[in-house]
């Protein structure tokens, strides 16, 4: 089973239900936790992590060779990035638009381009407890996009293991529906404000693009909740779990602490979570 | 003309308590709410529509399957796996798809063309006479929402120049990626918001780096600093150790729990603390801007 964690939004829960998730069910479970939040990764911040590998993150960036190079701005017409000029006496790589396609290389009529890797970010794989496996992607600095990094890091994916949660991107662009391909079940965090309810929409919008079943978590339930619960009824997605607005729970997580490691009784309430979650999936 | 950008690396630190309060007190102003992925700011506002855009993003590949023959040189040769091969059918995944144009070339059918694909709107709104915010919604989905950053902004400065209005407020797209330096490039000043949890740290070192590597002058937030304060003594500890400067501290106030559900930026409550302190920060960034 694969569940991919959304928001819509930062900063409503996705690594505060990430990480609980995977530790209340790993006592249960073997489970992997991915976090492909690339941009900002937490989720390790929560762990212990044994780290086991890491590995570099490329895409090809071409070189041109100005001898050879004739001038003739083939592979400036077929740039769609605007990422290479040819000017009357170089041709020149704008290296932060290039999307590595290997588009100028292969129209070059005089094999003036060649390719070196460049590295854009980097994988960190590693093991939290036996039944608990990690892995996270973390996105260089002044780089454009980590859904290459999301890519590779899903192809670490264990398909041995019981559950595997993703911790995807904020928002609704493309990392996110990188983070989403392919798995079989969205948990949409969100938080009971008309923002929340917003950013909410957009992300059902998406899954429901993508044909994934989903279930909804509130977090900083003030018991104030009916607008979330109107529209989760209206649009018949269930509400998962809802997390109270609690100065303990939110002092924990500040602390880099899983609240439901020290407020046990939140344990059976994430497994009750996945069970719900196993009975939808069928 | 000034640019002021106010970021935070990651969504939930109160950027929006932040912008949507600055956008109350400047006067005259344009605002431009580059969150396109989940644009809030002008529920704050509630601008009346004026003007609506189509944005066109980038383009993705299609194939002609009638003209197609099956040889499989698109999907080897596609480097963004968007190609697949299922029940005999080559096609294209849209999401994936960068619209690079390296399968168009490399087919020897002519069996696929790059078309344009609509990615989002954006609009331009009045909020009063004094008052303006440009702002933009993105379809789920879309990659290039860089792009939509910067019509959103060009319009913006656009409608400034028309209105001989001296600031654009900027209320960046979180993160650290494309949306995010699209947020703050020709900035004059950057503000980043961070909180104190120990996630807050950590991000709010990934966007420094990030705000230098596009050499602006910035200043930090801390929001909530009295929730934990370890924390944000740790953070302050890293901003002097590092020759940052803090422009001010927001405690925790209740009454900013309910300006969002009233949709009333936090400065126009009388008793705030939060507003107090949001005030004070704003004189001094209003100065960095002279």
């Amino acid at each position: 089973m694969k569940i991919t964690i959304l928001s819509g939004k930062g900063g409503t829960g996705k690594t505060t239900v990430s990480t609980n998730l995977a530790y209340t069910l790993s006592k249960k479970y073997k489970v992997q936790l991915l976090d492909a939040d690339v941009e900002e990764p937490n989720d390790h911040l929560f762990f212990n992590v044994n780290v086991e590998k890491e590995e570099s993150v490329d895409i090809l960036l071409p070189v041109v060779d100005n001898d050879a190079c004739i001038r003739c701005g083939e592979c400036a017409k077929a740039c769609q990035f605007g990422a290479i000029t040819s000017f009357p006496n170089a041709t020149v790589v704008f290296k932060n638009l290039c999307h590595g396609c290997g588009v100028c290389s292969m129209v070059c009529p005089v094999n003036a381009i060649t390719e070196v890797p460049k590295s854009i970010g980097k994988i960190v794989l590693g093991k939290i407890n036996d039944n608990l496996k990690f892995g996270m992607g973390l996105l260089n600095i002044g780089e454009p996009s980590g859904v290459r990094i999301i890519r590779q890091l899903k192809k670490h994916i264990d398909e041995n293991v019981d559950v595997v949660l993703i911790d995807s991107q904020p928002g609704t662009s493309c990392p996110v529906v990188e983070s989403l391909r392919n798995i079989d079940f969205a948990i949409l965090v969100t938080e009971p404000t008309t923002f929340g309810l917003h950013d909410l929409s957009l992300a059902v919008d998406l899954v429901r693009e993508m044909k994934i079943p989903s279930g909804i978590v509130i977090n900083r339930d003030t018991g104030n909740t009916n607008l979330i619960d109107e529209y989760a009824k209206k649009e018949n997605i269930p509400i998962l779990l809802k997390i109270p607005f609690d100065r303990e729970i939110a002092k924990l997580y500040s602390e880099g602490k899983i609240f439901s490691e020290y407020l046990p009784e939140w344990e059976e309430k994430f497994a009750n979570v996945f069970d719900t979650i196993k009975g939808m999936v069928k | 003309m000034k640019q002021l950008a106010i970021v935070s690396g990651k969504g939930g630190t109160g950027k929006t308590t932040l912008s949507s309060s600055f956008g109350a007190l400047l006067s005259p102003v344009v605002l431009a709410d580059c969150d396109v992925d989940a644009a809030n700011l002008n529920l704050m506002f509630n601008g009346k529509l004026e003007e609506k855009y189509d944005y066109y993003g980038g383009k993705k590949a299609i194939i002609v399957q009638n003209k197609c023959d099956k040889c499989g040189i698109c999907k080897k040769i596609c480097r963004f796996e968007a190609i697949s091969f299922e029940n005999e059918v080559y096609e294209v995944d849209q999401y994936a798809c960068e619209g690079c144009n390296a399968c168009v070339i490399a087919c020897p059918q002519n069996a696929i063309s790059l078309e344009t694909a609509l990615s989002g709107e954006y609009y331009y709104s009045v909020i009063d006479e004094q008052k303006e915010i440009v702002h933009a919604n993105l379809n789920p989905g879309e990659e290039t929402s860089g792009g939509l950053v910067a019509e959103v902004r060009k319009l913006a400065l656009k409608k400034a120049e028309e209105k001989g209005k001296d600031i654009v407020l900027i209320d960046g797209a979180p993160g650290i990626g494309c949306p995010a330096t699209s947020s703050i490039t020709a900035t004059n000043y950057v503000v980043i918001v961070t909180d104190p949890t120990s996630s807050g740290l950590h991000d709010l070192k990934r966007i420094v780096e990030t705000v230098r590597h596009f050499r602006r002058d910035f200043g930090v937030v801390i929001n909530k600093y009295d929730l934990n304060p370890d924390v944000s003594k740790q953070i302050e500890n890293y901003c002097l150790s590092d020759n940052i400067e803090i422009l001010g501290k927001i405690p925790f106030d209740e009454l900013v729990e309910k300006s969002n559900l009233e949709m009333k930026p936090i400065v126009l409550y009388e008793n705030s603390m939060a507003g107090k302190a949001i005030k004070e920060i704003f004189e001094k960034v209003m100065r960095k801007l002279k």
